[in-house]
């Protein structure tokens, strides 16, 4: 048993698709989950999404917080700033 | 112009030094409710919220919700996408959820408001503002995406008033207001993180994946908006609980023993979103059991494990609730199909395909100890002994939910679980370890609970019959009963025949 998971559920839906495909990008040791009307990452440790990444999936400027629009659940310690979002559990 | 600055000082800004040393009065007058609770802050300087939002931030997104969510309102009600769900017993759902959680939402919104103007430090208040506005949001916006379907479906017309007074809507009404009747810091460990962070997951997230399953995007619209606050108020969970506890260790004891309460308390009420999950929604993605093993006991224990170092360890009983996982939603249903008659809800025996998806996600208990009783109850009512009881139930003292659970912490599924205590020369009844720990320690609190059978009996509902009853609690005669023959049934036939018949014209 996994002592130390974190997960994260988006939205499958068109506002959340760079979050997404950042998250499949930037985790590739994430469990991704596919229910109906949402995608759950779940990880061991660590998730995490860089503006970098998501602005050039989006093809524009990205406002982290947008993903507050899309973002149903998370579990773990928040730690935000303008260039990163991440979630962690030790 | 002046650069941007970044997210940590924009918040910093927002949330430091806008407060002010109050010099007309003491400041334990002004924040009158900080210190009676026995908790110790020394310095709400060190309070952080981990999600940087600031007011502007905080309008423009919940803006954007807003405006998404009513364009799939109107086209739902433009397109009468009502007739696209997969059967009309899902509206069921539904029905329970406005008149048992929406009430609740509302109820919160008042309670984050209190703390707002309670807590001393800028940070908390600022975090309670905004879940205070959340609430009412989600109140509003539950009402309104519900209110398409009262158009069409019956049960749905007066869920406040229900609220207040229906048997098994005291439930949540009962764990509330004792969360709203107890200080700003247990109402905030019971609410934000007992209920949010431990639990609400099980209520939003498979729930509303299941209202997708079953065609029906406003609600799956609504809910997710409402979780996507959520996932903010779990984070001020998380926090307030961290902060109280790095704050000093004398709180630490009183944390643990909120948590233990409150998580046994939510986990009561969440015993009949249990029963939506298996058996309301005709088409369920996942069962009570299996979002239990995902929301619950994955994720509260790596929380509790990230939470050891300060001293905390899970809640009470959790092992009983994870034992009875197996048999909660059967056991609820149970209980609802011997009072149809005195429910807002239409409900029926689950039909052969349902009953083998539940054989294949409860292979340990479902044959065993359900479905025997359930092809019996079918055989009566063929029949034309429809199983109704007549008597009214014993309550839980603290849970209210009859007393039909069993001893499944125990092992002994078919002996029905009771306790008993004493306070002041009377005998108190609740339906589990769980519950009546929570009454022996605050006998002075339960013994005044609004026990809807009690006061059913005590003349005090309407009348002696359960047709004034149902009229005090504005029900409509055919509100209740059996799904099958059902007016909701009946006009669902008919709207599809009506369907059917336009189409043809229109080709």
């Amino acid at each position: 048993m996994s002592d130390n998971k974190v997960f994260m559920i988006f939205q499958d839906t068109a506002d959340a698709r760079p979050f997404i495909e950042a998250l499949t990008q930037e985790n590739p040791a994430a469990n991704v989950v596919h229910q109906p009307g949402m995608v759950r990452f779940e990880a061991l440790g660590k998730l995490g999404i860089t503006r970098e990444v998501v602005e050039e999936l989006a093809g524009r400027e990205i406002d982290l917080q947008e993903m507050h629009l899309t973002l149903i659940s998370l579990s773990g310690n928040v730690d935000e700033d303008d260039d990163y979002f991440r979630i962690t559990r030790h | 112009m002046a650069r941007k600055l970044n997210m940590r000082k924009r918040y910093e800004l927002l949330t430091r030094g806008l407060g002010w040393e109050p010099t007309y009065q003491p400041r334990e007058k002004v924040f009158s409710n900080e210190t009676y609770e026995g908790i110790k802050i020394t310095d709400w300087s060190k309070w952080e919220d981990p999600f940087r939002l600031t007011v502007d931030a905080y309008w423009k997104y919940q803006a954007e919700k807003d405006k998404k969510l009513y364009a799939v309102m109107d086209s739902f009600a433009q397109n009468n996408a009502h007739l696209n769900v997969a059967d009309a017993s899902y509206v069921n759902a539904l029905k329970l959820f406005i008149q048992g959680v929406t009430p609740l939402e509302y109820a919160a919104h008042r309670n984050f408001a209190r703390l707002a103007r309670q807590f001393g430090g800028e940070g908390a208040q600022i975090a309670c503002q905004m879940q205070s506005i959340d609430e009412l949001r989600h109140a509003q916006t539950q009402i309104h995406t519900i209110s398409h379907y009262n158009k069409h479906f019956n049960g749905l017309h007066d869920p406040f008033h229900m609220f207040d007074r229906v048997w098994y809507l005291s439930v949540p009404k009962s764990y509330f207001d004792d969360a709203s009747s107890a200080g700003p810091f247990e109402f905030i460990t019971s609410v934000s993180f007992a209920f949010e962070y431990l639990l609400t997951n099980l209520l939003f997230v498979p729930f509303m994946s299941g209202a997708a399953y079953n065609g029906d995007m406003a609600t799956v619209t609504f809910g997710f908006s409402a979780q996507s606050d959520e996932s903010r108020h779990m984070t001020l969970g998380l926090e307030i609980i961290k902060f109280l506890l790095e704050q000093h260790e004398d709180n630490v004891p009183i944390v643990q023993g909120w948590i233990d309460k409150h998580f046994w308390r939510a986990y009561r009420v969440l015993a009949l979103v249990s029963m939506m999950q298996d058996y309301m929604l005709p088409e369920s993605p996942m069962s009570w059991k299996e979002a239990w093993e995902i929301y619950f006991v994955e994720n509260a224990g790596a929380l509790f494990n990230d939470l050891g170092r300060y001293g905390l360890r899970m809640p009470r009983h959790h092992e009983v609730a994870t034992a009875e996982a197996e048999h909660l939603s059967h056991q609820v249903f149970g209980i609802f199909y011997n009072y149809t008659h005195a429910a807002a809800l239409n409900l029926g025996l689950p039909g052969e395909k349902k009953m083998d998806w539940l054989s294949e996600k409860y292979p340990n208990t479902f044959d065993k100890y359900y479905r025997p009783r359930y092809e019996m109850w079918a055989q009566m009512a063929k029949e034309g002994k429809r199983f109704y009881n007549g008597g009214l139930p014993q309550l839980c003292q603290v849970c209210q939910v009859p007393m039909a659970f069993t001893e499944i912490g125990k092992g002994d599924p078919m002996q029905f679980s009771y306790r008993v205590s004493e306070y002041n020369g009377e005998k108190f009844h609740t339906c589990s370890d769980g519950c009546k720990d929570i009454f022996d320690h605050e006998p002075e609190k339960y013994v005044h609970a609004w026990l809807p059978v009690h006061q059913i009996l005590q003349g005090n509902c309407g009348g002696a019959t359960i047709p004034d009853v149902l009229n005090w609690y504005h029900f409509q005669p055919e509100d209740s009963g059996e799904y099958a023959g059902s007016a909701d049934e009946i006009r669902w036939k008919a709207m599809h025949g009506k369907a059917a018949e336009s189409t043809q014209d229109a080709a």
